[in-house]
Protein backbone atom coordinates (compact mmCIF):
# COMPACT_ATOMS: atom_id res chain seq x y z
CA UNK A 1 0.00 0.00 0.00
CA UNK A 2 1.39 3.09 -0.83
CA UNK A 3 0.50 6.18 -1.84
CA UNK A 4 2.24 8.72 -4.66
CA UNK A 5 0.61 12.20 -3.73
CA UNK A 6 0.10 14.00 -0.69
CA UNK A 7 -3.64 14.96 0.14
CA UNK A 8 -4.68 18.74 -1.57
CA UNK A 9 -1.69 18.37 -4.27
CA UNK A 10 -2.95 19.31 -7.85
CA UNK A 11 -3.24 15.83 -10.10
CA UNK A 12 -3.73 15.79 -14.26
CA UNK A 13 -5.89 12.97 -15.28
CA UNK A 14 -3.29 9.75 -15.84
CA UNK A 15 -1.49 10.93 -12.79
CA UNK A 16 -0.31 6.96 -10.99
CA UNK A 17 -1.76 8.18 -7.22
CA UNK A 18 -1.90 4.50 -5.10
CA UNK A 19 -1.23 1.01 -5.43
CA UNK A 20 -2.28 -1.77 -3.08
CA UNK A 21 -5.20 -2.01 -1.20
CA UNK A 22 -7.73 1.21 -1.58
CA UNK A 23 -11.14 1.74 -2.93
CA UNK A 24 -11.52 4.25 -6.26
CA UNK A 25 -13.78 7.38 -5.27
CA UNK A 26 -14.59 9.95 -7.63
CA UNK A 27 -12.71 10.86 -10.63
CA UNK A 28 -10.04 7.88 -9.71
CA UNK A 29 -10.12 4.87 -12.04
CA UNK A 30 -8.18 1.31 -10.98
CA UNK A 31 -6.03 -0.29 -13.72
CA UNK A 32 -4.12 -3.49 -13.14
CA UNK A 33 -4.29 -2.58 -8.92
CA UNK A 34 -3.29 0.89 -9.70
CA UNK A 35 -5.00 3.91 -9.29
CA UNK A 36 -5.34 6.90 -11.54
CA UNK A 37 -6.36 10.19 -11.16
CA UNK A 38 -8.99 10.87 -14.57
CA UNK A 39 -9.84 14.67 -13.91
CA UNK A 40 -7.42 17.81 -12.77
CA UNK A 41 -8.05 18.18 -9.20
CA UNK A 42 -6.81 17.89 -5.59
CA UNK A 43 -6.42 14.13 -4.20
CA UNK A 44 -8.47 13.38 -1.09
CA UNK A 45 -7.49 10.19 0.75
CA UNK A 46 -10.25 9.39 3.54
CA UNK A 47 -10.54 5.84 5.34
CA UNK A 48 -8.66 4.08 1.98
CA UNK A 49 -10.99 5.92 -0.30
CA UNK A 50 -8.94 7.78 -3.04
CA UNK A 51 -10.66 10.72 -4.80
CA UNK A 52 -10.41 13.26 -6.83
CA UNK A 53 -11.68 16.73 -5.85
CA UNK A 54 -12.42 18.03 -9.78
CA UNK A 55 -11.40 21.68 -10.24
CA UNK A 56 -13.46 21.73 -13.66
CA UNK A 57 -16.12 20.15 -14.75
CA UNK A 58 -20.00 19.75 -15.92
CA UNK A 59 -23.10 18.67 -13.02
CA UNK A 60 -23.77 15.19 -13.17
CA UNK A 61 -27.46 14.17 -11.57
CA UNK A 62 -27.16 12.31 -8.26
CA UNK A 63 -30.51 11.01 -6.84
CA UNK A 64 -31.42 12.94 -3.91
CA UNK A 65 -29.14 16.20 -5.07
CA UNK A 66 -31.53 19.46 -4.97
CA UNK A 67 -31.34 21.46 -8.01
CA UNK A 68 -32.21 24.82 -9.43
CA UNK A 69 -33.87 24.04 -13.50
CA UNK A 70 -34.72 26.36 -15.92
CA UNK A 71 -37.96 25.37 -17.79
CA UNK A 72 -36.91 25.12 -21.61
CA UNK A 73 -39.94 22.57 -23.18
CA UNK A 74 -43.81 21.80 -21.81
CA UNK A 75 -44.85 18.38 -23.30
CA UNK A 76 -48.57 17.51 -22.47
CA UNK A 77 -47.83 16.29 -18.90
CA UNK A 78 -44.19 17.20 -18.34
CA UNK A 79 -41.63 19.82 -18.39
CA UNK A 80 -38.04 19.47 -19.13
CA UNK A 81 -35.85 21.59 -17.16
CA UNK A 82 -32.03 22.48 -18.04
CA UNK A 83 -29.88 21.99 -15.28
CA UNK A 84 -26.35 23.02 -16.30
CA UNK A 85 -26.07 19.29 -17.15
CA UNK A 86 -25.43 17.05 -20.21
CA UNK A 87 -28.98 15.75 -19.17
CA UNK A 88 -32.22 17.47 -19.59
CA UNK A 89 -34.08 16.93 -16.36
CA UNK A 90 -37.92 15.71 -16.86
CA UNK A 91 -40.40 17.25 -14.32
CA UNK A 92 -43.27 15.12 -14.67
CA UNK A 93 -47.20 17.01 -13.88
CA UNK A 94 -47.85 14.36 -10.83
CA UNK A 95 -44.72 15.27 -9.04
CA UNK A 96 -45.12 18.90 -9.69
CA UNK A 97 -49.23 19.96 -9.24
CA UNK A 98 -51.11 18.04 -6.39
CA UNK A 99 -53.79 17.45 -8.81
CA UNK A 100 -53.75 15.02 -12.15
CA UNK A 101 -53.32 17.55 -15.15
CA UNK A 102 -55.71 16.42 -17.81
CA UNK A 103 -53.50 17.14 -21.12
CA UNK A 104 -57.09 17.39 -23.10
CA UNK A 105 -58.36 19.90 -20.82
CA UNK A 106 -55.63 22.14 -20.26
CA UNK A 107 -52.01 22.52 -20.82
CA UNK A 108 -48.83 22.02 -19.03
CA UNK A 109 -48.16 25.63 -19.87
CA UNK A 110 -50.85 26.86 -17.99
CA UNK A 111 -48.80 26.49 -14.34
CA UNK A 112 -45.39 26.25 -15.66
CA UNK A 113 -44.15 28.50 -18.63
CA UNK A 114 -40.71 28.34 -20.75
CA UNK A 115 -38.07 30.20 -18.65
CA UNK A 116 -39.51 29.76 -15.34
CA UNK A 117 -37.67 28.92 -12.38
CA UNK A 118 -37.91 25.64 -10.49
CA UNK A 119 -36.67 24.14 -7.13
CA UNK A 120 -36.55 20.03 -7.72
CA UNK A 121 -34.52 17.14 -6.00
CA UNK A 122 -33.89 14.02 -8.42
CA UNK A 123 -35.58 11.36 -8.00
CA UNK A 124 -33.63 8.77 -10.20
CA UNK A 125 -31.40 8.79 -13.04
CA UNK A 126 -29.10 6.05 -14.09
CA UNK A 127 -27.41 8.10 -17.67
CA UNK A 128 -29.74 5.49 -19.96
CA UNK A 129 -32.54 7.92 -19.21
CA UNK A 130 -32.87 11.09 -18.71
CA UNK A 131 -32.98 12.61 -14.67
CA UNK A 132 -36.23 12.49 -13.26
CA UNK A 133 -37.14 15.24 -11.21
CA UNK A 134 -39.72 16.01 -8.14
CA UNK A 135 -40.80 19.36 -6.85
CA UNK A 136 -43.57 17.44 -4.38
CA UNK A 137 -41.48 17.91 -1.08
CA UNK A 138 -41.43 20.74 1.20
CA UNK A 139 -39.61 23.76 0.33
CA UNK A 140 -39.54 22.57 -3.62
CA UNK A 141 -41.35 23.96 -6.31
CA UNK A 142 -41.69 27.18 -8.80
CA UNK A 143 -39.76 30.01 -7.66
CA UNK A 144 -42.20 33.08 -7.94
CA UNK A 145 -39.45 35.71 -6.20
CA UNK A 146 -35.84 36.67 -6.00
CA UNK A 147 -32.93 36.14 -8.33
CA UNK A 148 -31.43 32.82 -9.74
CA UNK A 149 -27.55 33.34 -10.84
CA UNK A 150 -25.46 30.62 -11.70
CA UNK A 151 -22.11 29.72 -10.88
CA UNK A 152 -19.23 27.53 -11.51
CA UNK A 153 -20.70 23.73 -9.95
CA UNK A 154 -17.10 22.74 -8.92
CA UNK A 155 -17.52 25.99 -6.02
CA UNK A 156 -20.58 24.88 -4.59
CA UNK A 157 -19.11 22.93 -2.15
CA UNK A 158 -17.30 26.48 -1.07
CA UNK A 159 -20.48 28.30 -1.37
CA UNK A 160 -21.93 26.30 1.37
CA UNK A 161 -18.94 25.67 3.12
CA UNK A 162 -17.76 23.35 6.05
CA UNK A 163 -20.64 22.43 7.85
CA UNK A 164 -22.67 24.77 6.14
CA UNK A 165 -20.16 27.83 7.53
CA UNK A 166 -20.69 29.75 4.39
CA UNK A 167 -24.45 29.46 3.45
CA UNK A 168 -25.18 30.04 7.38
CA UNK A 169 -23.31 33.06 7.45
CA UNK A 170 -24.65 34.52 4.65
CA UNK A 171 -27.92 33.68 5.84
CA UNK A 172 -27.37 35.34 9.12
CA UNK A 173 -25.72 38.77 8.02
CA UNK A 174 -28.08 39.26 5.64
CA UNK A 175 -31.69 37.56 6.48
CA UNK A 176 -32.13 36.58 3.24
CA UNK A 177 -33.23 33.46 1.84
CA UNK A 178 -30.81 31.72 -0.06
CA UNK A 179 -30.50 28.17 -1.99
CA UNK A 180 -27.85 26.52 -3.23
CA UNK A 181 -28.35 24.01 -6.10
CA UNK A 182 -26.33 21.22 -6.14
CA UNK A 183 -25.89 21.80 -10.49
CA UNK A 184 -23.96 25.49 -9.76
CA UNK A 185 -27.63 27.89 -9.40
CA UNK A 186 -28.22 29.80 -6.61
CA UNK A 187 -31.32 31.19 -5.60
CA UNK A 188 -31.36 34.56 -3.82
CA UNK A 189 -34.18 36.43 -2.10
CA UNK A 190 -33.77 39.66 -0.22
CA UNK A 191 -35.67 42.45 1.01
CA UNK A 192 -34.81 44.41 -2.45
CA UNK A 193 -33.46 43.93 -5.69
CA UNK A 194 -30.28 45.81 -4.71
CA UNK A 195 -29.62 43.66 -1.48
CA UNK A 196 -30.02 40.50 -3.75
CA UNK A 197 -27.59 42.06 -6.12
CA UNK A 198 -25.11 42.80 -3.08
CA UNK A 199 -25.04 39.07 -2.03
CA UNK A 200 -24.63 38.15 -5.55
CA UNK A 201 -21.54 40.17 -5.71
CA UNK A 202 -19.93 38.37 -2.33
CA UNK A 203 -21.28 34.87 -4.22
CA UNK A 204 -18.76 36.02 -7.30
CA UNK A 205 -16.62 36.58 -4.71
CA UNK A 206 -16.25 33.28 -2.92
CA UNK A 207 -16.25 31.67 -6.78
CA UNK A 208 -13.20 33.68 -7.12
CA UNK A 209 -11.25 33.36 -4.34
CA UNK A 210 -12.34 29.77 -3.55
CA UNK A 211 -9.02 28.68 -2.49
CA UNK A 212 -7.72 31.18 -0.18
CA UNK A 213 -8.14 30.64 3.62
CA UNK A 214 -10.06 32.70 5.92
CA UNK A 215 -12.68 33.60 2.98
CA UNK A 216 -15.63 32.93 5.26
CA UNK A 217 -14.58 36.08 7.29
CA UNK A 218 -13.54 38.36 4.05
CA UNK A 219 -17.37 37.79 2.49
CA UNK A 220 -18.50 38.91 6.17
CA UNK A 221 -16.42 42.40 6.41
CA UNK A 222 -17.44 42.53 2.69
CA UNK A 223 -21.05 42.48 3.07
CA UNK A 224 -20.59 44.27 6.77
CA UNK A 225 -18.94 47.37 3.84
CA UNK A 226 -21.83 47.13 1.50
CA UNK A 227 -24.49 47.45 4.57
CA UNK A 228 -23.46 51.17 5.21
CA UNK B 1 12.58 17.68 -62.15
CA UNK B 2 15.95 18.46 -61.08
CA UNK B 3 16.10 19.98 -57.94
CA UNK B 4 20.01 21.06 -56.98
CA UNK B 5 20.61 20.79 -53.64
CA UNK B 6 22.51 24.30 -52.93
CA UNK B 7 21.00 24.03 -49.16
CA UNK B 8 21.13 20.58 -47.19
CA UNK B 9 19.08 20.27 -44.36
CA UNK B 10 21.52 18.76 -41.97
CA UNK B 11 25.16 19.87 -41.56
CA UNK B 12 27.71 17.88 -41.62
CA UNK B 13 27.85 17.60 -37.61
CA UNK B 14 24.54 16.76 -37.24
CA UNK B 15 22.40 19.48 -36.80
CA UNK B 16 19.11 20.53 -38.69
CA UNK B 17 18.11 23.82 -40.90
CA UNK B 18 16.63 25.62 -37.47
CA UNK B 19 19.81 24.91 -35.32
CA UNK B 20 18.13 21.58 -33.45
CA UNK B 21 20.09 18.98 -32.67
CA UNK B 22 18.67 15.47 -34.65
CA UNK B 23 16.60 14.44 -31.51
CA UNK B 24 15.79 17.87 -30.07
CA UNK B 25 11.97 19.07 -30.40
CA UNK B 26 11.11 22.31 -31.22
CA UNK B 27 9.88 24.76 -28.45
CA UNK B 28 6.40 24.30 -27.15
CA UNK B 29 4.11 26.44 -25.22
CA UNK B 30 1.02 25.12 -24.16
CA UNK B 31 -1.92 27.43 -22.32
CA UNK B 32 -5.09 26.82 -21.49
CA UNK B 33 -8.19 28.17 -20.56
CA UNK B 34 -8.26 30.47 -23.34
CA UNK B 35 -11.57 30.98 -24.35
CA UNK B 36 -14.57 32.00 -22.60
CA UNK B 37 -17.32 30.55 -24.54
CA UNK B 38 -16.40 27.29 -24.79
CA UNK B 39 -16.24 24.15 -22.05
CA UNK B 40 -12.47 23.61 -22.40
CA UNK B 41 -10.02 25.44 -24.51
CA UNK B 42 -6.19 25.14 -25.25
CA UNK B 43 -3.68 26.87 -27.36
CA UNK B 44 -0.42 26.19 -28.62
CA UNK B 45 2.70 27.21 -30.20
CA UNK B 46 5.04 24.37 -31.50
CA UNK B 47 8.11 26.42 -32.86
CA UNK B 48 6.11 27.77 -35.50
CA UNK B 49 3.28 25.89 -35.60
CA UNK B 50 0.05 28.05 -33.57
CA UNK B 51 -3.01 26.02 -33.32
CA UNK B 52 -6.34 26.58 -31.18
CA UNK B 53 -8.30 24.36 -29.96
CA UNK B 54 -11.89 24.54 -28.40
CA UNK B 55 -13.98 21.54 -26.58
CA UNK B 56 -17.96 21.45 -26.63
CA UNK B 57 -19.46 19.09 -24.35
CA UNK B 58 -20.53 16.56 -22.78
CA UNK B 59 -23.53 18.28 -24.33
CA UNK B 60 -27.11 16.96 -25.51
CA UNK B 61 -26.76 14.99 -29.01
CA UNK B 62 -27.43 17.01 -31.94
CA UNK B 63 -29.01 15.59 -34.10
CA UNK B 64 -30.51 13.36 -32.17
CA UNK B 65 -30.59 10.30 -33.83
CA UNK B 66 -27.17 10.36 -34.19
CA UNK B 67 -26.58 10.12 -30.74
CA UNK B 68 -25.09 6.22 -29.20
CA UNK B 69 -27.31 4.56 -26.48
CA UNK B 70 -24.15 3.50 -24.95
CA UNK B 71 -21.49 6.45 -24.79
CA UNK B 72 -20.78 9.73 -25.80
CA UNK B 73 -20.35 10.62 -29.30
CA UNK B 74 -17.04 12.55 -29.68
CA UNK B 75 -16.31 14.43 -33.22
CA UNK B 76 -13.28 15.93 -34.40
CA UNK B 77 -13.26 19.30 -36.42
CA UNK B 78 -9.75 19.98 -37.89
CA UNK B 79 -9.64 23.39 -39.65
CA UNK B 80 -6.76 25.02 -41.49
CA UNK B 81 -7.17 28.63 -41.34
CA UNK B 82 -6.80 30.81 -44.96
CA UNK B 83 -3.72 32.42 -44.21
CA UNK B 84 -1.94 28.81 -42.14
CA UNK B 85 0.09 28.17 -44.98
CA UNK B 86 1.94 29.92 -47.55
CA UNK B 87 0.09 29.58 -50.19
CA UNK B 88 -3.58 31.00 -49.52
CA UNK B 89 -5.93 27.61 -48.91
CA UNK B 90 -9.36 27.53 -50.14
CA UNK B 91 -11.68 28.19 -47.04
CA UNK B 92 -13.67 24.92 -48.32
CA UNK B 93 -12.96 21.77 -46.08
CA UNK B 94 -10.53 19.62 -48.12
CA UNK B 95 -9.93 15.90 -48.63
CA UNK B 96 -7.10 15.97 -45.84
CA UNK B 97 -9.00 18.03 -43.26
CA UNK B 98 -11.94 15.37 -43.04
CA UNK B 99 -9.28 12.49 -42.80
CA UNK B 100 -6.98 14.38 -40.06
CA UNK B 101 -10.78 14.86 -37.60
CA UNK B 102 -11.04 11.38 -38.21
CA UNK B 103 -7.54 10.63 -37.36
CA UNK B 104 -7.40 13.17 -34.59
CA UNK B 105 -10.91 12.02 -33.19
CA UNK B 106 -9.90 7.91 -33.02
CA UNK B 107 -6.37 9.41 -31.39
CA UNK B 108 -8.44 10.75 -28.73
CA UNK B 109 -11.33 8.60 -28.03
CA UNK B 110 -9.50 5.82 -26.28
CA UNK B 111 -8.01 8.07 -23.76
CA UNK B 112 -11.68 9.50 -22.79
CA UNK B 113 -14.21 7.88 -20.70
CA UNK B 114 -17.29 8.17 -23.48
CA UNK B 115 -18.96 5.68 -21.09
CA UNK B 116 -19.67 7.72 -18.57
CA UNK B 117 -22.15 9.93 -20.82
CA UNK B 118 -24.00 7.81 -23.09
CA UNK B 119 -26.26 9.86 -25.36
CA UNK B 120 -23.94 13.14 -25.47
CA UNK B 121 -21.57 14.63 -27.66
CA UNK B 122 -18.06 16.11 -26.86
CA UNK B 123 -16.94 18.45 -30.03
CA UNK B 124 -13.20 19.32 -30.31
CA UNK B 125 -12.69 22.07 -32.76
CA UNK B 126 -9.09 22.53 -33.87
CA UNK B 127 -8.25 26.05 -35.72
CA UNK B 128 -4.44 25.58 -37.05
CA UNK B 129 -3.74 29.52 -37.42
CA UNK B 130 -0.23 28.82 -38.77
CA UNK B 131 1.01 25.66 -39.93
CA UNK B 132 4.90 24.50 -39.97
CA UNK B 133 4.43 20.62 -39.81
CA UNK B 134 3.24 18.51 -37.12
CA UNK B 135 -0.16 20.04 -37.19
CA UNK B 136 -1.90 16.80 -36.42
CA UNK B 137 0.48 16.24 -33.39
CA UNK B 138 0.22 19.65 -31.86
CA UNK B 139 -3.35 19.64 -31.88
CA UNK B 140 -4.03 16.14 -30.78
CA UNK B 141 -1.58 16.76 -27.59
CA UNK B 142 -3.55 20.69 -27.44
CA UNK B 143 -6.95 18.85 -27.80
CA UNK B 144 -6.29 16.40 -24.73
CA UNK B 145 -5.10 19.74 -22.70
CA UNK B 146 -8.60 21.06 -24.36
CA UNK B 147 -10.80 18.17 -23.13
CA UNK B 148 -8.72 18.73 -19.30
CA UNK B 149 -10.31 22.22 -19.03
CA UNK B 150 -13.46 20.86 -20.01
CA UNK B 151 -13.39 18.49 -16.92
CA UNK B 152 -14.01 15.35 -19.03
CA UNK B 153 -12.79 12.53 -17.45
CA UNK B 154 -9.64 10.85 -19.53
CA UNK B 155 -7.80 7.69 -18.68
CA UNK B 156 -4.39 9.68 -19.42
CA UNK B 157 -3.19 12.86 -21.83
CA UNK B 158 -2.62 12.16 -25.17
CA UNK B 159 0.90 13.45 -26.17
CA UNK B 160 1.83 13.47 -29.81
CA UNK B 161 4.97 13.72 -32.07
CA UNK B 162 6.40 12.28 -35.28
CA UNK B 163 9.63 11.29 -36.67
CA UNK B 164 10.91 11.94 -39.79
CA UNK B 165 13.68 10.23 -42.12
CA UNK B 166 15.73 12.95 -43.38
CA UNK B 167 19.22 12.93 -45.93
CA UNK B 168 19.50 9.31 -44.76
CA UNK B 169 18.88 10.08 -40.67
CA UNK B 170 16.04 9.90 -38.29
CA UNK B 171 14.65 13.54 -36.79
CA UNK B 172 12.51 14.40 -34.23
CA UNK B 173 9.81 16.94 -34.58
CA UNK B 174 9.87 17.62 -38.08
CA UNK B 175 9.27 20.59 -39.52
CA UNK B 176 7.24 21.93 -42.71
CA UNK B 177 10.65 22.42 -44.67
CA UNK B 178 12.18 18.78 -43.33
CA UNK B 179 8.14 17.11 -44.11
CA UNK B 180 8.77 18.11 -47.66
CA UNK B 181 11.81 17.41 -48.82
CA UNK B 182 12.77 14.09 -46.04
CA UNK B 183 12.12 10.67 -47.32
CA UNK B 184 9.60 9.73 -44.95
CA UNK B 185 7.42 10.99 -41.95
CA UNK B 186 6.17 9.18 -39.11
CA UNK B 187 3.28 10.41 -36.51
CA UNK B 188 2.82 8.97 -33.11
CA UNK B 189 -0.01 9.56 -30.50
CA UNK B 190 0.89 7.93 -27.24
CA UNK B 191 -0.53 7.38 -23.53
CA UNK B 192 2.71 7.42 -21.50
CA UNK B 193 0.98 6.26 -18.13
CA UNK B 194 -0.75 3.70 -20.23
CA UNK B 195 2.16 2.85 -22.75
CA UNK B 196 -0.80 3.00 -25.20
CA UNK B 197 -0.05 3.74 -29.02
CA UNK B 198 -3.70 5.61 -29.95
CA UNK B 199 -2.06 7.01 -33.36
CA UNK B 200 0.47 5.52 -35.97
CA UNK B 201 0.64 6.76 -39.63
CA UNK B 202 3.92 6.60 -41.83
CA UNK B 203 4.53 7.13 -45.36
CA UNK B 204 7.80 7.69 -47.19
CA UNK B 205 9.83 3.94 -46.82
CA UNK B 206 12.18 3.15 -44.04
CA UNK B 207 13.54 0.23 -43.22
CA UNK B 208 12.67 -2.29 -40.32
CA UNK B 209 15.58 -1.33 -38.16
CA UNK B 210 14.64 2.70 -38.86
CA UNK B 211 11.24 1.68 -38.31
CA UNK B 212 12.44 0.57 -34.63
CA UNK B 213 14.32 3.44 -33.89
CA UNK B 214 12.30 5.49 -34.74
CA UNK B 215 9.66 3.87 -32.16
CA UNK B 216 12.11 4.40 -29.38
CA UNK B 217 12.85 8.38 -30.75
CA UNK B 218 8.83 8.85 -30.34
CA UNK B 219 8.05 7.31 -27.23
CA UNK B 220 11.00 9.69 -26.16
CA UNK B 221 9.49 12.82 -28.29
CA UNK B 222 6.25 12.22 -26.61
CA UNK B 223 7.40 11.91 -22.82
CA UNK B 224 8.69 15.35 -23.73
CA UNK B 225 5.61 16.93 -24.91
CA UNK B 226 3.70 14.95 -22.10
CA UNK B 227 6.05 16.64 -19.35
CA UNK B 228 4.92 19.79 -20.96
CA UNK B 229 1.43 19.41 -21.03
CA UNK B 230 1.60 18.45 -17.60
CA UNK B 231 3.69 22.12 -16.65
CA UNK B 232 0.94 23.83 -18.41
CA UNK B 233 -1.87 22.19 -16.32
CA UNK B 234 0.15 23.20 -13.12
CA UNK B 235 0.66 26.38 -13.67
CA UNK B 236 -3.03 27.00 -14.99
CA UNK B 237 -4.59 25.59 -11.73
CA UNK B 238 -1.69 26.66 -9.34
CA UNK B 239 -3.68 29.36 -8.18
CA UNK B 240 -6.64 26.59 -7.37
CA UNK B 241 -4.57 24.41 -4.71
CA UNK B 242 -6.91 24.73 -1.94
CA UNK B 243 -6.09 25.49 1.44
CA UNK B 244 -9.05 26.57 2.39
CA UNK B 245 -12.02 25.01 3.97
CA UNK B 246 -14.49 22.80 1.91
CA UNK B 247 -17.74 20.96 2.78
Amino acid sequence: MTTFYEPRQLVSPGTLLAEGNYQPGFNVYRDDGKYYASMVGLVDIRNNVISVIPLRGCYIPQPGDLVIGKVVECISTAWMLDIRSPYQGVLFASEFLSKPLNPLKEEARRYLDVGEMVVATVMAFDRTRNPSLTARDHGLGKIHRGTVIDVDFTRVPRIIGKKGSMITMLKKETGAQILVGQNGRVWISGKSRDEEAIIAEAIRKIELEAHTTGLTDRVREFLVSKRR
Amino acid sequence: MSESKIERLISEDGIRCDGRRLDEIRPIKFQLGVLKNTDGSAYVEWGRTKILVGVMGPRESHPKHLALSDKARVEAYYRMASFSVEEWKSPAPSRREVELSKVIREALEPAIFVEFFPRTSIDIFIEVLQADGSTRCASISAASLALVDAGIPMRDLVASIAVGKVEGKLVLDVQDKEDKAGESDMPMAYMPSKNAVTLLQMDGQITHEEFMQSIELLKKGCMEVYRKQKEAIESHFKGAVSNGEEA
